[in-house]
């Protein structure tokens, strides 16, 4: 049973907590100890959020030292460049291809920094970098808000529990209306990761 | 069964299965939730109070009847709860009356940081604390019992890393069946603090204290855990946590009684170790009592007294004490230099209704730099208060000059006004935060004949703190109805004649009634009224940019609203975060801003 840290990182409204507490709750099922800890002061005012998510044998701290995140889950870009330092030396980055500008960047000095620079800050921490098609995905499966469960999705392809140890717990918790959509957004994510962690030649 | 549970969850649950029969609070960040909770469970009275201090005065009358009583709020609630907390403490109770303070190391959602253990000793009321979900579900029955046995209120203290993070917790018990019956037993020696009482109840505080100091030797929570005998680590809450990460093979004695501390157990730790640390958040707490007790320890020499703990604090504060060996890990400055990034400040949310009332007052007063020594005549002093129309301070609405504690608006401005400043002054708040401590102020205003010009902005929630209720909302803390008080009733029955309601979204109403208001003799009220957002979830009909119209003058972005942008060198309007406030279009000097046909 290995140790996962996961840092979750996005804006108000793109489903950071929702994915996070599933993560959280997949990890107690399963039998690992689990911590988990939001950072969202004033998030639903256009704040930042992040979430850190820990799996182990035994968890003390409920948030992860910077340098020691396995995983940074990027809900949008800005926010994964933010946090990148948190990033383990080849540890594994997760972006979503979403942007949101902040009001500050509208009528600021410093602009919002493209997908390259984004791309570079991250790659002074690891050259795992995957940009995920999360937007297309989530419309693809009618149901854009569903942009977390791509994101869950394409995370579980590099973790040792079963696509079921996932989907089980989803199942239980999803409200019924969204339940299908978010179980194919979850199983497109896993997918998407499939073929593109070989590109990268990167084994499991 | 296990469940994965914040801590505030945990502290719901926990004193719902030792038995609450009366849970009370004000919402407040990291606090809310605990109220929150324990409105889904049957068989509990909920309410959200007025204020703090009304909130644990609830609380004592529901334990003086014999029932078990549950008061929560966040750390500076209980600066305004301290009376009855220390009153509390003074009469002592009969059912179990227990006090939830959540302290905001690093001021996430906070105005100012404290450390609300002194609170325990100062009013000599017992203290405990969790380091986990588990042990906050598990002290809560401890807590009520530790109450009713030594008559005292307790304090439980968590902390925002406590309160809302999310770790596993066994669930063991069910609720309590053999609960107390309320009756109350007349008992004018407990309960009525004249002089000639107080005085006697004084000497029972002083015995309550020293028995206490007893009974926490062997309260089975407390643990100590014997590594290498080189280091011993006192810690409690959140930082043991950190410690325990830390410091892999050290020696460990965890408190959770944290006021009084196991004197006898501290002793017995300093002899099994060679060296003491106390790791904990906020002040040298536990460190004066240990010392106090004449063993030598160290403790804030290397762990920071300001902000929030973590793990590399820990580590970085261990390594320059050398207490821990320095790593191999490259030092900060041989880092690669940390790019500019473009900050993400939280900002007023698209149709809010503050932000009409907001772009008027810097419109009207705000027209020197904010760096500039004097104000120019004419402009206004703005006080401000605690709410989500606080975030007016940043720009591109910079329409705000104060902003202290709950319901300090009207007060501060009476001052100002009262000290002979040239300038007029105007006192923003919100609806709960003038129910909460705003109205006293404003009978202040009224009685001393000031000619304070008051700004409510009625968004008809709590809206910071999650969209609670309070009493001009009519919903009650289980979400049904119940009795509203009206704001323009209320200011008008203590006695200010000019009272206008407006349209939280109209401009000009909102700048015409202003300039009236600031020129009338006396008070006046303003209550600028329209709906959270948030909270309605409605939306009306978008509007969007002319693109023929725009003129490129992007007057509409000072209205700060997340929905507007610039593309191609002219404003656009998202529409899916668009609600159709319609403050835009009117600030629009093209008139290029329309409703989505």
């Amino acid at each position: 049973m290995k140790d996962v840290n996961v840092l979750m990182v996005g804006v108000g409204g793109h489903g950071v907590i929702l994915a996070s507490n599933a993560m959280a709750e997949i990890g107690m099922n399963n039998g690992y100890d689990v911590k988990k800890s939001d950072s969202l002061g004033m998030a639903q005012r256009g704040g930042s959020v992040m979430s850190h998510v820990r799996w182990g044998k035994h968890v003390f701290s409920p948030m992860i030292e910077k340098g020691k995140v396995d995983f940074l889950l990027g809900f949008e870009q800005l926010e994964a460049a933010r946090w990148a330092l948190y990033l383990k030396p080849g540890g594994v980055a997760i972006i979503a291809d979403i942007v949101v500008i902040p009001i500050s960047a509208i009528d600021g000095k410093i602009p919002y920094p493209s997908w390259n620079e984004v791309k570079g800050i991250l790659a002074q921490h690891t050259n795992q970098i995957y940009l995920i098609p999360a937007t297309r995905i989530s419309h693809e499966v009618g149901n854009p808000r569903a942009v977390n469960m791509v994101m869950l999705g394409f995370l579980s392809a590099f973790l040792e529990l079963k696509s079921e140890a996932w989907t089980d717990t989803m199942r239980r918790r999803l409200p019924p209306k969204f339940m299908e959509s978010s179980l194919q957004a979850f199983i497109k994510g896993a997918e998407e990761a499939k073929a593109m962690i070989p590109a990268k030649g990167i084994i499991k | 069964m296990k469940q994965l549970l914040s801590g505030n969850e945990a502290i719901a649950l926990g004193a719902y299965h030792a038995g609450v029969a009366v849970a009370t609070a004000y919402p407040g960040t990291p606090s809310s939730e605990i109220l929150q909770s324990i409105a889904r469970m049957d068989g509990v009275y909920v309410e959200w109070s007025t204020n703090e201090k009304v909130a644990l005065e609830v609380g004592m009358g529901a334990a003086y009847s014999g029932v078990r009583a549950l008061v929560s709020m966040k750390h500076v609630g209980l600066n305004v709860a301290a009376d009855p907390f220390f009153a509390a403490s003074t009469t002592g109770i009969v059912g179990g009356l227990v006090v939830v303070s959540c302290d905001d190391p690093g001021e996430h959602s906070s105005q100012g940081e404290q450390d609300n253990r002194h609170f325990a000793k100062f009013a000599k009321v017992p203290m405990l604390e969790p380091t986990n979900s588990q042990e906050a579900y598990d002290l809560m029955d401890w807590a009520f019992n530790i109450s009713e046995e030594f008559d005292t209120p307790v304090l439980v203290r968590s902390t925002t890393r406590i309160s809302h993070c999310k770790t596993v917790v066994d669930i063991s018990k069910e609720r309590k069946a053999d609960l107390r019956q309320p009756g109350f037993t007349r008992s004018p020696a407990k309960y009525v603090m004249v002089p000639s009482n107080a005085r006697i109840r004084r000497y029972a505080m002083e015995e309550r204290i020293v028995k206490l100091r007893t009974y926490v030797e062997d309260f089975p929570m407390n643990e100590m855990l014997l590594g290498t005998r080189k280091l011993g680590v006192i810690s409690s809450g959140v930082a043991y946590q950190y410690a325990r990460e830390v410091f892999k093979d050290a020696s460990f004695l965890k408190l959770v009684t944290t006021y009084p501390i196991p004197a006898n157990l501290v002793r017995r730790f300093a002899q099994e170790v060679e060296r003491i640390v106390v790791v904990e958040e906020l002040d040298p707490f536990l460190e004066e009592e240990i010392r106090r007790l004449g063993i030598p320890v160290t403790g804030k020499e290397f762990i920071p007294i300001i902000g929030e703990l973590n793990l590399e604090i820990v580590e970085q504060g261990a390594i320059k004490a050398g207490i821990l060996p320095a790593t191999a890990k490259p030092s900060p400055q041989a880092e690669p230099p940390a790019p500019q990034l473009v900050p993400r400040r939280p900002q007023l949310c698209a149709g809010c209704p503050h932000v009409a009332t907001e772009f008027v007052l810097r419109k009207i007063g705000f027209h020197t730099p904010s760096s500039a020594k004097e104000l120019k005549k004419g402009e206004l002093i703005v006080t401000s208060d605690i709410g989500c129309y606080t975030l007016g301070v940043y720009p591109p609405l910079s329409a705000l000059d104060t902003c202290a504690c709950m319901g300090a608006s009207i007060g501060q401005a009476l001052g100002l006004e009262k000290a002979g400043v040239p300038n007029k002054v105007v006192a923003v708040l919100g609806d709960s935060t003038f129910m909460h401590s705003g109205i006293t102020a404003l009978i202040d205003v009224v009685y001393n004949q000031g000619d304070t010009t008051v700004i409510i902005l009625d968004n008809g929630t709590t809206a910071m703190t999650g969209h609670q209720g309070h009493p001009g909302t009519g919903i009650s803390a289980r979400g049904t109805e119940t009795q509203a008080v009206k704001l323009e009733t209320l200011v008008q029955g203590i006695g200010v004649k000019d009272v206008n309601v407006v349209d939280a979204f109209d401009l000009d109403a909102i700048e015409s009634t202003l300039r009236r208001s600031l020129e009338i003799k006396g008070p006046s009220v303003m209550i600028a009224r329209g709906p959270c957002p948030l909270y309605v979830k409605t939306k009306g009909t978008r509007f969007e940019v002319d693109t023929e119209e725009c003129s490129g003058c992007y007057d509409c972005l000072d209205v700060g609203c997340p929905a507007i942008s610039i593309s191609e060198d002219m404003a656009q309007i998202d529409a899916d975060t668009c609600v159709g406030c319609g403050v835009c279009a009117q600030v629009c000097p093209q008139e290029a801003i329309l409703e989505s046909k």
